[in-house]
This record gives structure tokens, sequence and C-alpha cells, in this order.
């Protein structure tokens, strides 16, 4: 693997050198943001504690949205982070983007480029070599059960526009997501940052240990129906993740994909403990977005229940005539907070009394988004909870629930703590971001099978 | 731009492993987006990069790199020999060249004309014309149109003699319609993933097919909610494509079974000894591997390893037979499987995966199975997905349902859901369609892996009907 100083300069040297000769070759009516996105990361995955496969990658990519006259087309390449070679091939793109473009309509959405101004953040870390990496993870395993991904290297993203705009950020990383397993029960832990501590590993290792113990008593077979339930900030999150499928977009509003469209239309209540808000000052991926655009460093969109506002494009913007709010092009959120509550993490048992203590969900879905219902299952510790004192590990059970109900008249309670729950996406990339959230305590959960 | 060689490559590292092989991928997609008759985007991308996979020590490592000079080919090599090194005192399997078997020869996607032969022109009148199509009435608030055209090459060249090369062209295609009245919003959607050449987009029947969608998706907005109840299910072949996907292909899938997908997509429901003695389904259920289906999209001639793939039956008269297992994972868990060992790109190491995975059909017309049901519904086209880590309770969301009523179809409802266990589904499995009712789909986007990785697959099925299932709808 390279150091972190240099994929970061060769990395940042070519976005500089391929944007900086494009612009020099543009023609009159054209204009182009050049993007950069790449990784050196070492991938390792385990198995019973054992390498199942180790995968280094070294990956560049360069794309650009060109405008010409009001028309807009993107293309996007592998870069081999050999100058003239990668120049090359970004003429040719260039070129066949100049044959494209008359043949498209004009776009009358089209956001032009601004300069947005400069920002440069880089994070330097420090992580185990090659060697120490799988001997400290393996030795500090050998006696568990032990699955998951240790993922850790440089990431960099940047972007030019031919207004002169240049934001640039990489970091040095890793993660190791994982889980302990007993004969077919399982407790899930991911540890993760900058600088790795071994120490702090063996704790996230003796937690989930502890936590596989008490999967050990006999499991509790559930019967559908509603069950009181406190849902930790893991699980959460699961149902966080689904505010990244519309219900905070407001494209997805105007094209009847938004499943809080009657938040929106005050058809319906989320609870005043609710709050929600795209928070950049957790410092996991840049403020500028595919447009280079910054946005603010933190801005509420669900507050006490009511509706802010949605996620605004600077397209959707043009298109629906509103203002926009610098969101990504998606309208997905990029740093998303839920607000913690007066929940302290002493108190949650005895809270919950008898009940469900869910640590982790999984597979969650749309069954009838007009109505912002979602179904997922249970997983990992999931646990039954008499008069405040654990019992006994549940069988994974199927809930169906509506978000209007959870984060409305039944929600009870939120903790007074947030946990980061970083974002593990490796598809294409090993990806930037995550979410900071609390636990719940929710009155009625349904199980359904 | 490359300048890459790979026979000196092999040439020059081969003796520095106990093996080595080297996979070069190229891909080039252009897709195309068309929301409400106007377009929305116009995307063009060049994937390429080689990835080095060399066995040190009896264990198999891998380093990808999109630096194709020679120098960056001899930095992956370097980095895969000694991550290898070190993994190799740890390592969960022993393996050597003979799961990387020295395979020659080539396979094409089958086609009349290359896509690279489509111009942006002929694109964009399709994509226009379809959006133009599905706005039937002023309720039709939101129309999309889209097409992905992708051609990928891949080339394999092992230490060991393998030398094999692929040829896909690959056309996805996907056209929506979303109805809105004051009191709901439905959509209806249809597409296709396939194998196939620029003849693809010229096919007359789309516009046909995009009316209908336009129809069925207004005619949902004066639909009642789907009932709620146990009862007789007929499944069209657009949502069995993502039945058998979920509930027969990842079970099934051997490194599922032997934990390596435990942290992340989850277990299987299915063990070793299983196979031979499971009666995973009903005596109509017969299920096959079969990566020669023209035009399925994930027909191949050779998994990511070199392995020739063959025609193989997973599930014969409902018992289970074969695994979805590389040479890797059949040598691991001592159980039969497939040439499936398949990498999304250059960039990741090959895992388990499904491609075509096919429910072969009987002998009952789409009228008998009607006819047969007192009460139940039909349903058509995926909406929404979710089953549990081992595979076993899943429930699926459809756009569109018909009830059945005495041996009739009647009225259209909406929000279908169904939900239930995979064992006692498959086994009540009562009727399979004949050869006319079998449609075949691909879709781009199946997930799996650490680190993850999106591969295409292919199903095909007939109508199928199956009884005592837990239906329900959405609320009123």
């Amino acid at each position: 693997m390279m150091s972190f100083d240099l994929y970061n300069d060769e990395s940042r040297e070519l976005l500089k050198f391929i944007s900086e000769a494009l612009f020099q070759d543009l023609h009159q009516g054209e204009s182009l943001t050049v993007h950069f996105r790449g990784e050196d990361t070492t991938y390792v995955r385990w198995n019973q504690s054992k390498v199942r496969q180790n995968t280094s990658v070294l990956q560049r990519n360069l794309s650009f949205e060109y405008h010409y006259n009001g028309r807009r087309l993107s293309k996007s390449f592998t870069a081999q982070g050999v100058l003239e070679w990668d120049l090359i091939t970004a003429r040719e793109m260039l070129s066949e983007a100049r044959k494209e473009a008359p043949l498209l309509p004009v776009d009358p959405f089209l956001v032009e480029f601004t300069n947005h101004g400069t920002s440069v953040s880089e994070y330097r870390g420090s992580l185990l070599s090659g060697e120490d990496l799988i001997h400290q993870i393996a030795v500090s395993a050998q006696e568990v059960d032990l699955a998951g991904l240790y993922a850790g290297g440089s990431i960099a993203t940047g972007n030019r526009n031919s207004s002169g705009q240049n934001h640039w950020f990489a970091n040095e990383s890793f993660f190791m997501d994982f889980s302990l397993y007993n004969q077919q029960l399982a407790a899930k832990s991911c540890y993760s940052g900058f600088h790795w501590d071994q120490n702090k590993f063996n704790d996230s290792l003796a937690l989930a240990r502890r936590q596989l113990e008490v999967m050990n008593r006999p499991r509790k077979k559930l019967t559908p129906g509603n069950y009181r339930a406190y849902l930790a900030p893991s699980a959460i999150s699961e149902i966080a993740s689904m505010f990244a499928w519309g219900p905070l977009s407001y494209r997805a509003y105007k094209n009847g994909a938004n499943a809080l469209k009657k938040l929106q239309d005050k058809e319906r209540k989320l609870s005043p403990q609710f709050s929600i808000s795209e928070n950049f000052h957790l410092g996991l991926t840049p403020r500028f977005n595919d447009l280079g655009e910054l946005a603010p460093e933190k801005m509420q969109i669900i507050e006490h229940g009511e509706l802010k506002q949605l996620l605004v494009s600077s397209r959707s913007a043009k298109e629906y005539g509103i203002a926009g709010n610098y969101a990504s092009s998606s309208e997905a959120p990029r740093s998303l907070e839920i607000a913690a509550g007066g929940l302290s993490k002493s108190h949650v048992l005895k809270e919950l009394g008898t009940g469900l203590y869910l640590s982790n969900l999984h597979y969650i879905n749309w069954s009838d988004l007009q109505n912002a219902r979602i179904t997922g299952m249970t997983r990992y510790a999931c646990l039954w909870v008499e008069d405040g004192e654990i019992v006994a590990p549940i069988e994974d059970m199927r809930f169906d629930v509506s978000l209007f109900d959870i984060f409305g008249d039944s929600l009870l309670a939120i903790t007074d703590f947030q946990e980061v729950d970083p974002s593990v996406d490796t598809y294409f990339q090993r990806a930037l971001g995550g979410r900071k959230l609390p636990g719940m305590l929710i009155k009625d959960f349904n199980f359904t099978l | 731009m490359t300048h890459f060689n790979f026979e000196s490559s092999i040439a020059k590292f081969k003796d520095q492993a106990d093996w080595m092989g080297l996979r070069f991928y190229r891909e080039k997609s252009h897709d195309y987006f068309v929301r409400n008759e106007r377009l929305e985007s116009c995307q063009t991308n060049l994937d390429q990069g080689i990835m080095i996979e060399v066995v040190v020590n009896g264990h198999l490592g891998y380093a990808a790199t999109s630096d194709m000079t020679s120098d960056g080919i001899k930095q992956a090599f370097l980095r895969a020999k000694s991550l290898s090194q070190q993994a190799a005192p740890f390592k969960a399997a022993e393996f050597s060249n003979a799961q990387r078997p020295p395979s020659r020869g080539k396979f094409q996607s089958p086609y009349l004309h290359r896509l690279n032969t489509l111009t942006t022109d002929e694109i964009m009148s399709v994509l226009l014309k379809a959006s133009q199509t599905l706005k039937r009435s002023d309720s039709i608030v939101s129309r999309y149109a889209a097409t992905e055209v992708k051609e990928t090459q891949i080339q394999y060249i092992s230490s060991s003699g393998a030398q094999w090369e692929q040829d896909f062209q690959l056309v996805t295609t996907q056209f929506q319609a979303t109805a809105q009245n004051a009191k709901d919003i439905q959509t209806r959607t249809f597409g296709n993933s396939l194998q196939a050449g620029a003849e693809i987009l010229q096919d007359p029947k789309l516009f046909e097919q995009c009316i209908m969608t336009a129809e069925e998706a207004l005619e949902l907005l004066e639909a009642e909610n789907c009932p709620t109840g146990v009862m007789d299910v007929l499944i069209a072949p657009d949502q069995m494509n993502l039945q058998i996907h979920e509930s027969i292909g990842h079970p099934l899938e051997l490194d599922r079974i032997l934990g390596d997908e435990r942290n992340y997509a989850g277990w299987s429901l299915i063990n070793q000894t299983h196979f031979g003695k499971l009666q995973f389904g009903s005596k109509l259920l017969n299920v096959v591997f079969d990566p020669h289906q023209e035009n399925e999209f994930a027909s191949y001639g050779f998994d990511d390893t070199g392995n020739p793939a063959t025609y193989e039956f997973l599930i014969k008269d409902g018992l289970l037979l074969r695994g979805l297992g590389s040479l890797e994972s059949q040598k691991r868990l001592g159980v039969p499987g497939v040439a499936n060992a398949r990498a999304s790109s250059w960039n990741r190491a090959p895992i388990d995966r499904m491609a075509n995975i096919n429910l072969v059909p009987g002998s009952s017309s789409v009228e008998e199975m009607i006819s047969s049901v007192q009460y139940g519904v039909l349903l058509k086209s995926n909406k929404s997905w979710s089953i549990d880590d081992y595979r076993n309770k899943f429930q699926f969301g459809c756009e569109y349902g018909q009830l059945i009523e005495n041996g009739k179809l009647t009225r259209a409802v909406k929000n279908p859901n169904y939900r239930g266990k995979t064992l006692e589904f498959w086994n009540n499995l009562k009727a399979v369609g004949n050869p006319k009712t079998y449609e075949t789909y691909g879709s781009p986007y199946c997930g799996k892996g650490e680190p993850s990785q999106i591969i295409r697959v292919g199903h095909g099925s007939p109508y199928c009907l199956f009884s005592h299932v837990e239906v329900f709808g959405g609320l009123s």
C-alpha cells in the first residue's frame, strides 16, 4: 500500500493536471466540472477468525460533467494515474462529448457551474501495516468465531470546475466490521477510526463476547403481535437508512415517491420528541456535493416532529421554482443525525420493563410506501426482557410498522446518548459518511411472522 | 489508453509465486434517463483495470489496480504476494491451481448488431417516444424511460495455461408510470435486462407495453386494497424471478452455507447435509443453473476462475440436489456445485454468485390454473422485497394484483403483499405453467460480499400457483 501522503499527492495532482488541461481546451459555450474519487485500500475478509480473502485495491476514477449551450452530459473513466495517458483518455472523452451534446435537447433545468470556493481537508491516520493487521486481528480473535471485514487505507474525492471552484477531501481511515458467533447465535460490532488502537479493538471484541454470552440462553419464541421495544442506536440506524430512499427528497415528493408526503402535506404528525438534521460537524463526509456546493454545517430537516424542509438539490430548485439547500443530486441525506432525548443508558431496561431489546435490524423495505410502512427482520442480539431484566434471546421475527407510528404516537422516549454509525458501504469503493443516532423506546412495535 | 501485455506480465512474475492469474476487465456503458419527456441524464463510463491473483503457501490472495503500466502491474503483484504471505498462516482454506482450471476458449453474447452501433439519436428517440406514450392522462404525474447499454470484455490468463475471453453485450431498460389523484398514488413499471444487440431497442411491442403500464397505473388508483387472508396466489414470471432469486438462489449459495457472508448478507437455512435429502419444494418444483440460455442476462462460458459453465439441476422433483458454489466452495464443503465464482468488476475477487437460475416449465396453462382457484389473487411485478439473513421468513410486495373468484379473474387490487417461510412456501407449489407461460427476466442489481459487489443475474419462470399463502394489502 502507498503511504497516505503519496496517494493523496498523486491523486490531487492528477485532478489538477487533467482539469486544468481540459479547461484550457474548452471552446466558446462550453463549461466543465471534473471530479475525482479513488481509494488505496486493503480489504481482508474473515470467516471463523481466519482470512478468507485479502484484496488490495488501488483505483482512481475521473469524471466530468460537460455543458454546451444549455445541454448537459457526463463522462467518466478509470484513470491509470499516469498523467499523460490519462489526459489522452480525457481528451478522447471530451471529443466524444462534443459530438454527442448537439444531439441532445436543451436542458431547461441546467444548473450552470459557478465558483463555490476552495476547500482542502486532509486527515492522515495511523493504520496497521499488512503484516501487523492480519497477525494482530487473527491473534486477538483466535478464541472466538469471528466473521467480518477489515478495510483500511486512503480515500480521496475532489472536484474542480471551469469557473475556478476547487474542493479536495482525503482521509486515511479504517473499519473492522465484524460479528461473533456461537453456533447460530451472534453479536455484532464495528471498530472504526483514523488511528488503530489495539486495546480499543480488543475492548470491542470483549464487549461483543459479553453480548454473545447472553445469547447462550435458550431462545424465546414470540407470537406475532405488538410489543414494547427498545431499539438500540444500531437498530435505529437500519431504519434511518430508509431516509436515503426518498422520504427527505423534494423531488421524490413531487414524483409520488416520498413516504413522508403526508407529513409534508400536514395529514400526519410525528412525535415532538423527534428531530432530524443534516449535520456536517460529524466530519464523516465532505460538505461539498457533486456540484461543489457547500451545504450548511447544520440544517434542521424535522424539528420536534414538524417538517422544516426537504432536501432540495439546485436542479430540483430550478425545476420546481423553490429555494434549494445544496443537497446532493440524489437528495439523500449525507450526514444524518437524529437528536438525542432524555432517557439515560442506565434507565433503558427499567423503562422498557417487559418487552424487546433490539440491537440490530435487517433488510428493511417499504411494505406500503404511501403510508410510510416498512418491513424487516430482527438480527443479532435481540433479547426478551422482563421487569427490566434480560431473560433470553429471541428467535428472529419479521416486523411491519409505519414510520408515522414508531416516530409518532408510539415513540415513548429517546436516549440521552447517541452513537456514530460509520458507513461500511464498500460497493464500487469504500464509502465516506455515516449517521449519528440515539436509541428509542417504542410503545407498539408490530411483529407479523 | 492501455499499454498492457498479458503474456509478458505472466512471464515476468510467474516464478515468484506458486501460481498466478491475471484478469483484465473493460466495460463501457452508456446510460440515458428521460423523465417527463425531458432528458434527465446522459452518462458514459469506461471502467477498466486488472486483478492479479496469486497462490502463496496454499493461500489465494488478490490485488487490483487501475494502473496498467509495467510498474503498476509489478506493484500490484508485489502487494498481492506480500499480503498473501502474511495471511497464509491464518488462511481459511488450502487452495492451489486446482481451483483455477487451465481453460481456453471464448464466449460471445448473441447479437445482430453490436451495441456500439446505437447512436445517441436512436436511443433518445426511443426513450422520448416511450415517455410520451406513458402519458396517457394528466393523472400520470411522473414518467420514466431509461436504458443502459453496456459492452464488457474479460480476458484471463494464468501461469498454469488458462487463456480465455468473454465479450458481453448487455442491455437494461426500465419504464415507469406513476398515477396520482386526490386519494392515492400508484406506480406501474416494466423493463428487462438481457444479453442482446442494438436490435433490442427496435421492438415495436415496447410502446404497447407503455400503454398497458400507464393504463394499469390509472386502474390501480381506483382499485381497492388487496384483501387480507390465507389464499391461493398465482404469481406471474415478473414476480417469480424475485421469489426464485431471494428464496432459492441465495440460500443455495455455498459461501453462505460456509459462513463467509454471515457478517453481511447472512447465512442460510440450508446446510451441507441437505443436498440429496431435503424436499425443498413440491414434486412440481424443478430448478436449474442454466448458463447457456440464449439472451438471458447472466449467461457465460466460464466463471471468473475459468471454470467452464454447464447446465445443472439444483432441485429436481422438489428434491435439493446441488448448491451454487465455486470450485473453492466445493473443495471446502465437499458438496457438488456449479461454475459460479464471479466478480462484479476488475477490482473485486470472485465469490459464489447466482447466474441464470431458472424454474423449469410444467404443463398447466394460465387458464387452467385460474379456473382451479376458488378465491385467490394474481400477483404481478415486484416492488418490495425483504427476507431474513437465513433466507427463511420473507415478505414481498407487488405493484398489481387481480382477484381470482370462482375460477375467474375479476377486479384489480392495489398494494398486494405476501409473506411466508421458504420451505413451506415452495412445498405449497401446486401448479406450474407450461412453456407458453415462461418468461425470462434479468437484473443488474444483486448485492453481496465483503467488500461488496453488485452483479447481474437472470431468472426464467412460468406462471406458478401456490396454496395457503398469507396475503395482505395497504392501509385504506
